[in-house]
């Protein structure tokens, strides 16, 4: 039966990058998908192309090519992922002229593009799931729009002999389930086979979560080697069949438990996780140990995909102001909470005007507030004072209100620090599948 | 004792909800789980965080419940002024439940 071995290169943007060229090297895949585009990093790649159109991909992307480049090259690995971001045809020149400066040549590099759809959203007025405004109420403050693309497109890009696929935002177990498609001939509308290569994607987009990271308890949980935590393979059948496993001295471990955290991570029903694939059912999924690192995956299943396809929303949304200071020490806790007392009473005195405002002592209930907090003086607190509004104005008021504690406030404060931050805000909507348009553009190196 | 002795738990995000799963470590386990944390216990629980429905899905092939939870991120991760902002620690406050 045929098989095939997928890589994970990164879970997020800013993701560790030795892992993916020991895959790279070690790992026997034949595919190695870096899954780096977080729902705002989009938005933000959005501003970055509006201010150089020659920009608006990863920042990382070069970084990562150059990494793992020599080992695909030599091992025959081909790279999925969705670092074009805002910009895919940007990043695919780019990807070929990082592939001819290192001395590849032959290189094909595809890219996705016909994610982009803000027009689309405002001059439909579409409905924003959320906030529940009408879009072209919103136009102005809307920067980026990007309906979730499928598996198909990658997997053409695959069938045209693309040694890349770069793409923009793609749902993250897709990118997966492309070179399934592109190796089994699955249609599209294989439903089971779908499905199943779906939970693998799920499995496998946050790459070492599923490997042990974001896992380690000390004394429940203990997992060996996080420092060089390896990223996971997938051992996918032409029947959806699936194990997932790890390059064997790599940290980490893959176990049932590691795999159960990382199934139902973002899940909300089990029985219909949505993508533009396919609606996935993981209701009747098993992990079985194979052996040591190796997890089997049964019991998956799917259904038709949706009509629609999400798209998520970018907008502009006020500032955040921020400031922070902390306290040590006997009566720590009670200089901490009398120093939010007196910011409190500075921001009314100044004027401030915000939409939301929040007085936390990291610590004591920074994390869940004061009712799920358990008390006890801890030896040192740090305050945080935040608030959302409407301007840069207001929100640099908190920071410096904050800072002023230094020679107005209670003794000792010491590293005070603070920040002023405009907002991206997410928000989500649906468009018609037939409104958007996936189409694949082949460099060569 | 605390649910921390006898299951784990990871926490995901997604807009304005967030999801917390509660995996017992032995089998025998689930049942009694299943039967003490209940979404209406949990939307208790988290009472000063979440402001809406708290849903809960059974996966016994798994040994786990999945809790979603409506409202839960101050408005939405991107929005949030939490320091959490994406709710990620909400797991750990979930391990802190007592159950007998």
């Amino acid at each position: 039966m045929k098989t095939i071995r997928i890589g994970t290169g990164a879970g997020y943007s800013g993701d560790r990058i030795e892992p993916a060229v020991e895959l790279a090297e070690k790992g026997g895949i034949g595919y190695l998908v870096f899954e780096c585009l977080a729902e705002r990093t989009i938005a933000i790649a959005q501003q970055a192309r509006l201010a150089n159109p020659d920009m608006g991909y990863d920042a990382l992307m070069v970084d990562r090519l150059r990494a793992v480049l020599p080992a695909c090259r030599k091992n025959g690995v081909r790279i999925i992922t969705n670092m074009g971001a805002a910009n895919p045809l940007a990043a695919g020149r780019k990807a070929v002229e990082v592939a001819k400066e290192m001395g590849f040549t032959g290189i094909k590099v595809a890219t996705v593009s016909g994610d982009e759809v803000r027009t689309l959203v405002i001059s439909e007025n579409l409905r924003l799931d959320d906030s529940g405004k009408p879009a072209a109420e919103m136009a102005e403050a809307i920067v980026s729009a990007n309906a979730y693309l499928g598996a198909r497109p990658i997997a053409e890009a695959l069938g045209q002999g693309a040694d890349i696929v770069i793409t923009g935002r793609v749902a993250d177990p897709s990118l997966f389930l492309a070179p399934m498609l592109h190796e089994f001939g699955w249609s599209d509308t294989d439903w089971e086979k779908l499905g199943k290569g779906t939970v693998v994607g799920h499995l496998m987009e946050c790459a070492g979560q599923v490997t042990g990271g974001y896992y380690a308890d000390p004394g429940v949980k203990d997992v060996p080697g996080l420092g060089h935590l390896g990223f996971p393979i997938a051992e996918v059948d032409e029947t959806g069949g699936a194990v997932i496993t790890k390059v064997a001295e790599a940290g980490g471990m893959v176990t049932t438990d590691t795999c159960k955290e990382q199934i139902l991570y973002e899940l909300h029903d089990p029985h219909a996780y949505k993508t533009p694939d396919v609606t996935a059912d993981f209701s009747g999924v098993r992990f079985i140990q194979e052996g040591p690192d190796r997890v089997r995956v049964e019991g998956a299943n799917g259904r038709e995909r949706p009509e629609t396809l999400k798209v998520s929303v970018g907008y502009k949304d006020g500032f955040h102001g921020e400031g922070q200071i902390s306290y040590a020490g006997p009566g720590a806790v009670a200089r901490g909470r009398l120093a939010l007392d007196v910011v409190a009473e500075r921001l009314e005195t100044v004027g401030l005007k915000a939409d939301e405002i929040r007085y936390d002592l990291i610590g004591i209930n920074s994390l869940h507030g004061e009712g799920l907090s358990q008390g006890g003086d801890p030896y040192e607190v740090r305050v945080r004072v935040i608030a959302r509004t409407r301007d840069k104005r207001n929100a640099t008021l908190v920071g410096n209100e904050v800072e002023t504690l230094y020679t107005n406030g209670p003794a000792c404060g010491g590293g005070a620090a603070k920040s002023v931050k405009e907002i991206v805000a997410m928000d989500s909507t649906l468009v018609p599948r037939a409104a958007v348009n996936p189409h694949v553009d082949m460099l060569e190196a | 004792m605390k649910l921390h002795e006898i299951a784990h738990s990871r926490t995901g995000d997604k807009g304005n909800i967030s999801n917390i799963s509660l995996i017992v470590y032995k089998p025998e386990d689930y049942e009694r789980v299943k039967a003490a944390v209940t979404p209406e216990r949990v939307k208790q629980y988290f009472s000063s965080i979440v402001t809406g429905k708290v849903v809960r899905y059974e996966l016994p092939n798994l040994h786990a419940l999945n809790f979603v939870m409506h409202g839960a991120l101050g408005g939405g991760v991107t929005r949030s002024i939490a320091l959490d902002a994406h709710g990620k620690s909400l797991a750990s406050a979930l391990m802190n439940m007592e159950i007998s």
